[in-house]
């Protein structure tokens, strides 16, 4: 019989073992349900992983994707690590999106060079601001912020419809929900020429370095680890948790505003009733799958990258329904949370006694 | 007299760490047999092992000279053996019925269980209400709950583990008449228990266990307390030597003037106009029983509950009752806070990490936000030399030490921080024989040097061999101070029972 | 339109968060949070609407739904309990799992006409009714039976429910399954009675509301029955005020109102004190130590 042991100290290589084991039960169980479906698994898993990146052009679209995935998970791996639950991500990805593409509208057709970094600094504070509210509630009345912060989202979505509706409609679009479309200058540059790959990817990448600085070498970094490592210990240490609540708050909702801006100065180049594919939530695998640390975040959100990808490309070419891309993302975080009692515990086999 | 329940050489372990081995233990009817060992020494796997918890990797259990397999605490139930746990094992949110309910199989709190609890609490002198809510009861009364749910069963074997570290002595000598009462009528019991005292009064047997393993079977009331001691540790322990007395016009260091505190967050209970003064040099000792004020005068005195006013508290005559932490570490306060695992000590974080926790402000340990990491460590390196922490290195988690090894490490860190004032909440509790006196020894000497210690235990023993001055705390409220000379046995129990005595002087 | 009707119009809108709610919260008070109550919600909704397409009668099809809940649910539970991985997260995988697998296999039937479930009595439907009995059923469970007690003594403290001799994991599994099932019952009735259609992520965040509900009821199952009610009222007052466009008010801030009112309710009725009612060890994994 199966016994599970606790280790006497958790697995480092295990650690590093789990998301890779998690991602091939994935893929087997994909391999499965597409057989069920009717589907040659071996030609849908092609369609699936391999077909989207097979040419440059594909790969910079990993990275398009990437990169919102990549800036809102390493603002939620810092609450996560501390035990806050920033849930809301897609929330403060949508009021960043408003403000940032606000900002540009308003400005129309003004088109100077201060109206990206102006764009920029709205889509952060923006998101911040959505993030406010259930940081504002858990500090003061210590209301469940995972609660409050999802509520936010859903009208953060509506306001966005809202606006789409009425104020910020592209006023020669015949009536269509959309905005004009921004202009040049207002776009994220292109940093790869002939695909969509614009300096978001370069601002992810930028954003994972500096949280890799701020949770290794900084003393904020120390006082979340322990917050959700051993709350009582941060509080005989005297670190103050509302204090984390704001600073992680402030981080993830500005980072995923910053996503939210990202996405309309960059493949959108308008706003539209839906910006987002769900990173918000999808952000929250990345995170785990790349077990808050930044580095993992990246190649994490890569490999999530690929599935949003590779969901589009097998619907084209295989006639899949596109929702098997959130089939597959929940999939791999239920693999990787059973995966993980690797760290912790060794599974041996005994004979039943 | 009939043998009820025996152990035949059970051992347990634990992954590499043998918890029990080779025990050999026999319970008989109308009994009182005492298992005697120091914290960590294996007793609570034998209780375990009795209920059915724990099944021995080897050896074997026989119930009434027959070879018995326990398969759980409902199997041990039905052959007679109850036990009442060192932590209560009660559901606060539930009723004193409700919570009887639960240990009796097929049990209802209805109106005649009602009725049977409150004929048991009278038969055996345990006066208890069965629809109180028992989040409201003190600690006394839960543990008769616990015993009035242990004696529904009528249980032929009663094993009641640590049942005194949480009463006062007026309640203690209750308990042994209860206990008294019950073996008379026939029934064994099995009482662990480290004080000697009770056991000596108590028992008829005692088997004394040290390390995991049986060193002794005596008769304890024809042995003297010194043997039992001896046997329990393993040597005979040089007593700390002293230290000079304090000057009568010593500093005051910390000054605690008509404390008060609302309950209030995290279950803290209210304090009532404490006033106290630490001088330099002296180790002011608080008694009492667990649970009458001794985590909400922590919380406030370290600052991670800051008082309604700034100048209930004086450290070296500034006003800090409304100080966060760091600011009061900064200014001379370090503190041994009483659960090592999780608060002293982050179980996964290394020891040089571990360093960091309380000593980065006062030590200077992170500049402009940056930590420094060299710094840290070589703290670390300090502690481990100085206080003799056994590990394996700087990078080893603080989970993986020894309670007391863990214990002296954090005791290290406050220390070394060169503190005006220490806050030492039960410093040496749950650690082995030497290193208690190890950590005795270092408190005596950072007192010698000049500095306050403000002791919090509930270990009489060692209130009254370290403290110079020693007050007793009491639902929230603190008896005069006095001289350690001057506290007798009696009248600190009185004192922890509640008892004004001021009468008395 | 009538008072009477209108009352009527509340309690459907009621019923799935009814459900819902009373589902969760027997789940909590054997100590397990389970954030997946969207995830599962949806995944009672298509597949008691499949079912209901395919030509069932609609009780086949409520049951569906309730099966379907309750086998998502223990998922959830092979992780909490099986591979003591943490609750926040599982529960979250839960519904993205869900949502995605809700969409995925109700992808055909999306636009599908259904009949709608019977009224039986004032116009309502007999979910209506059952909603109602199984609050009763499960207060009385919850307060009156040993089960039920054994059921809150895990909730309240693991530890000390395995000393008893009380398999916790059981309790928890079998907690965790009825909460997946009732999920599943209130998202049935949304694509078989409320709306009646399927459509992707049809919930609209009424799981989370549910969630919301409990906190807001204490854990008590009368409490989180008027608040379903209440949260039923709020949702209805936002579709009169729009179809009778009395109000100049776009309808996207009258959407809002129930999630507004949500974070209202946290906010401002949930004092430190309410929370102290939750159960003791919510949200704690629980290891056999054996």
């Amino acid at each position: 019989m199966l016994r599970i042991e606790p280790r006497p100290t958790p697995s480092r290589r295990m650690t590093l073992a789990a998301p890779l084991l998690a991602l091939a039960l994935t893929v087997a169980t994909g391999a499965t349900l597409f057989s069920a479906l009717g589907h040659d698994p071996g030609a849908a898993l092609y369609h699936f992983f391999v077909g989207p990146i097979s040419d440059r052009y594909g790969l910079a679209e990993m990275g398009v994707k990437a990169a919102p995935l990549i800036l809102i998970a390493l603002g939620l791996s810092l609450g996560f690590r501390a035990g806050i639950w920033n849930i809301g991500a897609e929330g403060q990805l949508i009021f960043g999106a408003i403000c940032g593409g606000g900002v540009a509208l308003a400005l129309y057709p003004y088109d100077g060079a201060w109206v990206l970094p102006l764009m920029l600094v709205a889509g952060v504070a923006g998101g911040m601001v959505w993030a406010a509210l259930p940081a504002l509630l858990r500090t003061w009345r210590n209301t469940s912020e995972i609660l409050t912060s999802l509520m936010m989202v859903y009208i953060a979505a509506l306001v966005l419809r809202l606006l789409m509706n009425d104020l910020l409609r592209d006023p020669d679009g015949f009536s269509f929900p959309e905005s004009r479309l921004l202009t040049n200058g207002a776009l994220l540059p292109i940093i790869l020429s002939e695909t969509r790959l614009h300096l978001g990817a370069a601002f992810a990448i930028a954003a994972a370095l500096l949280v890799w600085i701020l949770t290794r070498h900084t003393l904020i970094g120390f006082q979340i680890k322990v917050a959700g490592l051993a709350p009582n210990a941060a509080r005989y240490a005297g670190f103050d948790h509302n204090r984390l609540i704001w600073l992680t708050f402030m981080i993830s909702g500005g980072l995923a505003g910053l996503a939210g801006v990202g996405e309309v100065a960059g493949p959108i180049g308008q706003l539209v009733p839906v910006v987002s594919p769900g990173y918000g939530f999808t952000a929250i695998i990345v995170a785990f799958l790349g077990r808050l640390h930044p580095v993992g975040i990246v190649l994490a959100a890569l490999v999530i990258a690929l599935s949003y990808l590779g969901g589009e490309n097998a619907q084209i070419n295989a006639g899949l329904p596109l929702a098997v891309t959130g089939v597959f993302q929940g999939l791999l975080l239920f693999f990787l949370l059973a995966c993980d009692v690797l760290i912790q515990y060794r599974i041996r086999w005994r004979r039943a006694p | 007299m009939t043998e009820l329940l025996a152990l035949h050489r059970t051992t347990k372990r634990y992954g590499a760490v043998v918890a029990n081995a080779d025990i050999s233990l026999s319970l008989k009817a109308g009994e009182v047999h005492a298992l005697l060992g120091e914290n960590g020494a294996g007793k609570s796997t034998v209780v375990k092992t009795i209920c059915g918890l724990v099944e021995p990797d080897s050896g074997f259990l026989s119930w009434r000279g027959e070879r018995v397999i326990l398969t759980g605490p409902a199997d041990a139930r039905a052959k007679g053996i109850a036990v009442v746990f060192q932590h209560f094992s009660l559901f606060d949110a539930l009723t004193v019925a409700e919570n009887i309910a639960l240990g009796l199989d097929n049990g209802r709190a209805d109106s005649a269980l009602a009725d049977r609890i409150r004929d048991l609490a009278q038969r055996y002198g345990l006066a208890i209400d069965p629809s109180a809510v028992v989040g409201n009861l003190s600690v006394g009364e839960m543990q008769r709950v616990e015993i009035i749910r242990a004696l529904m069963q009528d249980p032929q074997l009663l094993v009641l583990d640590e049942p005194t570290s949480v009463l006062t002595p007026a309640e203690v000598e209750a308990l042994i008449r209860t206990l008294r009462l019950l073996a008379d009528e026939g029934r064994g019991i099995l009482y662990i228990s480290h004080k000697l005292g009770e056991i000596r009064q108590l028992c008829d047997r005692v088997t004394v266990l040290r390390s995991g393993k049986v060193v002794g079977e005596t008769d304890p009331k024809a042995s003297t307390p010194d043997q039992l001691a001896e046997m329990m540790i393993g040597q005979r322990l040089t007593a700390p030597s002293g230290k000079p007395p304090v000057n009568s016009d010593a500093r005051i260091l910390l000054e605690v003037e008509h404390l008060n505190a609302p309950a209030g967050p995290l279950g803290l209970s209210g304090l009532h106009d404490l006033t106290f003064t630490v001088l330099a040099g002296e180790i002011f000792g608080i008694a009492g029983v667990a649970g009458n004020g001794q985590k909400a005068l922590l919380a406030a005195l370290s600052g991670e509950f800051p008082v309604s006013s700034d100048s209930m508290i004086r450290l070296n005559g500034v006003a800090i009752g409304r100080m966060p932490p760091q600011a009061r570490r900064s200014r001379g306060l370090a503190y041994v806070p009483p659960d090592r695992l999780g608060t002293g000590a982050v179980p996964d974080l290394d020891l040089s990490e571990n360093a960091l926790l309380s000593a980065y402000r006062r030590l200077a340990m992170a500049a402009r936000g940056l930590l420094h990491p060299g710094k840290a460590s070589h703290f670390a390196q300090q502690i481990i030399r100085q206080f003799d922490v056994r590990s394996a290195g700087l990078s080893a988690r603080a989970g993986s030490l020894s309670g007391g090894n863990l214990q002296k490490f954090i005791v290290g860190r406050e220390m070394l921080q060169a503190p005006s004032l220490l806050l030492a909440a039960h410093p040496t509790w749950g650690v082995d024989a030497g290193a208690a006196a190890a950590i005795h020894q270092a408190l005596l000497d950072l007192a010698a040097s000049g500095a306050g210690i403000l002791l919090i235990s509930e270990d009489l023993d060692e209130l009254l061999a370290l403290a110079d001055r020693i007050a007793v705390i009491c639902d929230g409220r603190l008896s005069k101070p006095m001289a350690v000379a001057d506290a007798d046995a009696t009248t600190m129990g009185l004192l922890m029972a509640g008892e004004a005595v001021d009468a008395a002087h | 339109m009538t008072d009477f009707l209108i009352l009527g119009s509340i309690a459907m809108a009621a019923t799935p968060l009814v459900f819902a709610a009373l589902g969760e919260l027997v789940t909590e008070r054997a100590g397990v949070l389970n954030l997946g109550v969207e995830g599962m919600m949806l995944m009672g909704a298509v597949c008691g609407f499949i079912a209901v397409a395919s030509g069932a009668h609609w009780i086949v099809g409520a049951a569906a739904g309730a099966l379907a809940g309750a086998c998502l649910a223990s998922l959830f539970a092979a992780l909490v309990l099986g591979f003591a991985a943490n609750q926040v997260a599982s529960g979250l995988a839960l519904t993205i799992f869900g949502t995605g697998l809700s969409a995925l296999i109700g992808s055909n039937y999306v636009g599908t006409p259904v009949d709608k479930i019977p009224a039986v009595l004032w116009g309502l439907d007999p979910m209506v009714f059952a909603a109602l009995a199984m609050s009763a059923a499960i207060a009385l469970w919850l307060y009156r039976t040993r089960q039920g007690l054994i059921l809150r003594a895990v909730g309240e403290n693991a530890e000390a429910a395995h000393a008893h001799g009380h398999t916790v994991l059981k309790v928890r599994l079998l907690a965790i399954m009825f909460g997946g099932a009732m999920s599943g019952l209130g998202g049935a009735y949304l694509s078989l009675a409320y709306t009646p259609l399927w459509a992707e992520g049809m919930t609209a965040g009424r799981g989370w509301i549910a969630l919301a509900l409990v906190v807001f009821g204490a854990w008590r199952p009368g409490r989180v029955l008027i608040g379903a009610y209440l949260f039923g009222s709020v949702g209805v007052l936002q579709l009169h005020a729009q179809s009778s466009g009395l109000l100049a008010i776009p309808s996207e801030i009258l959407s809002m109102l129930p999630y507004i009112a949500t974070i209202a309710v946290l906010a401002l009725l949930t004092t430190r004190q309410q929370q102290s009612r939750a159960p003791a060890a919510l949200g704690q994994a629980f290891h056999r130590l054996r």
